[in-house]
């Protein structure tokens, strides 16, 4: 899976994913994608449409360790943020 | 020239016969004796139809005794839907003078999420979903505290059907009956497999989950004030009413699943627990919800990580192994279950387990055995592996 999806982090911001459109388990391979890129204790926030990714999101945040820092719920998307384990 | 069976042809097995399970020999020769016996019309006056309503009021009269009612309790319907909707239906009208709230719990079945939003959206009334712990149960005082003075009825299943978990009607219904407000208890996916108790004013079940074809029951206990929303009819609470037939073959299934319910249950318990563990301990990155005790005897539930729940049915379909799934991917709406998002727990990758009473060991065992190998190779596939 190309790296497409997401960006380099800005100096203190989080690394942003950008997995609108993409249907399950895609947003999900796209965070854990970004997630092994970057070093513990990173900020990966998650932008998705797909509505599964509400649940999914912090559910795989959960199986692997990372800390559920925020979910927010937009009208038609949802964006999850998530700090990585050590 | 002979046919000849490749000896790699894989043996088939259905592991997910919810609501659709293959019919009992016994349900069968009713059903075929009684398309004999209860063609006519039972509502007609001659030998042969009377005949054809005395069929039908042994079928009521055995799955009244089958859950402690009266036969006049029982009514019939096409489908478990039907029953499900009228049940809410004719009791909120029934108590429209006290309102038209309905307290639900957040993984019952989508008919009564349905019919609840139907009848309070036509009252002014208002919907109360209970939420769920991450095993699929509502918390019986975040249930009754629901409950008020404009509520017009409430739902509870007695188990759910997609994860096994039982729900505590027992206490509900106490809680809920000090405030006058009917307790409808789905039991859709537990009667016929566990014993159901006397906690409810209304019962639904699904004559399909027992081994019948499919046919809708509703139990209300007389003193529900419940009132028809639809246009008279001579069946007042099931307008049309059911073929007889099918109401026998549902009452013999029924009972014949009450005789075998301790073999049955000893028999898929076990199973299931192996499910719970083999997956557990063999397939890398998975969860198994549901209760793993305080469960219905042959339901079981997994999602794996990373993994496309269409692609892992459709992997398992062709090595001869029938499962269901409550991914998105698997279902023609785009909404995962409603049952694992208010579960909170992983809904891609899903494998939804029910097994039949004569469910065969080394079918479940084969599941068991094949499944690393699959979930792995659909990982690879979505370009995961290692993730």
């Amino acid at each position: 899976m190309s790296g497409s999806g997401s960006t380099g982090p800005e100096p203190g911001g989080p690394t942003e994913v950008d997995a609108r459109r993409l249907r399950c388990p895609a947003p999900v391979l796209r965070a854990a994608a970004a997630s092994r890129t970057l070093p513990p204790g990173s900020l990966l926030r998650v932008r998705a449409t797909d509505p599964a990714a509400a649940v999914d999101l912090p559910a795989w945040a959960r199986m692997r360790g990372h800390a559920l820092v925020s979910v927010e719920r937009g009208e038609d998307d949802v964006v999850v943020l998530v700090r990585l384990a050590g | 020239m002979r046919d000849v069976e490749p000896s790699d042809a894989p043996t088939r097995a259905v592991l997910d016969v919810a609501g659709h399970a293959p019919l009992r020999p016994r349900a069968r020769a009713a059903l075929l004796e009684a398309l004999d016996q209860g063609w006519a019309d039972p509502r007609r006056l001659y030998a042969e139809a009377r005949q054809a309503r005395l069929l039908l009021d042994g079928a009521r009269e055995a799955i009244a005794a089958a859950v402690g009612a009266r036969t006049e309790e029982v009514d019939l319907f096409g489908t478990h839907t039907a029953a499900l909707h009228a049940a809410v239906r004719a009791v909120a009208r029934g108590r429209r003078r006290h309102g038209a709230d309905v307290v639900v719990g957040a993984v019952e079945r989508a008919a009564v999420h349905a019919a609840a939003a139907f009848v309070a959206g036509r009252g002014d009334g208002a919907v109360r979903t209970v939420p769920v712990d991450g095993s699929g149960r509502v918390d019986p005082d975040a249930f009754v505290a629901r409950v008020g003075t404009g509520t017009a009825l409430a739902a509870l299943q007695h188990a759910n059907g997609e994860v096994g978990t039982l729900q505590p009607v027992g206490v509900v219904h106490e809680a809920v009956r000090r405030h006058g407000v009917p307790l409808l208890v789905d039991a859709g996916a537990s009667l016929g497999h566990v014993e159901v108790g006397p906690a409810w004013d209304l019962l639904a079940a699904d004559a399909g989950d027992w081994g019948a074809p499919p046919l809708g029951v509703l139990v209300t206990r007389a003193g529900v004030r419940r009132s028809p929303d639809w246009p008279e009819d001579e069946d007042r609470w099931s307008p049309g009413g059911v073929a007889v037939p099918l109401a026998l073959a549902a009452a013999v299934a029924l009972q014949d699943a009450a005789a075998d319910r301790v073999r049955a249950d000893r028999h898929r318990r076990a199973l299931v627990d192996v499910v719970r563990a083999r997956v557990a301990a063999e397939v890398p990155d998975v969860a198994v919800v549901g209760d793993p005790d305080d469960r219905l005897p042959h339901v079981v539930t997994f999602s794996c990580l990373y993994v496309d729940g269409e692609a892992l049915v459709t992997r398992l379909d062709r090595l001869g192994l029938g499962v269901g799934s409550g991914s998105a991917c698997t279902s023609s709406a785009l909404e995962p279950s409603h049952v694992l998002a208010a579960m909170g727990v992983l809904t891609h990758g899903n494998v939804r387990v029910s097994l039949p009473v004569d469910v065969r060991a080394e079918d479940v065992h084969r599941l068991c055995d094949v499944l690393p190998a699959v979930v792995a190779q659909v990982r690879t596939d979505a370009g995961a592996a290692g993730l």
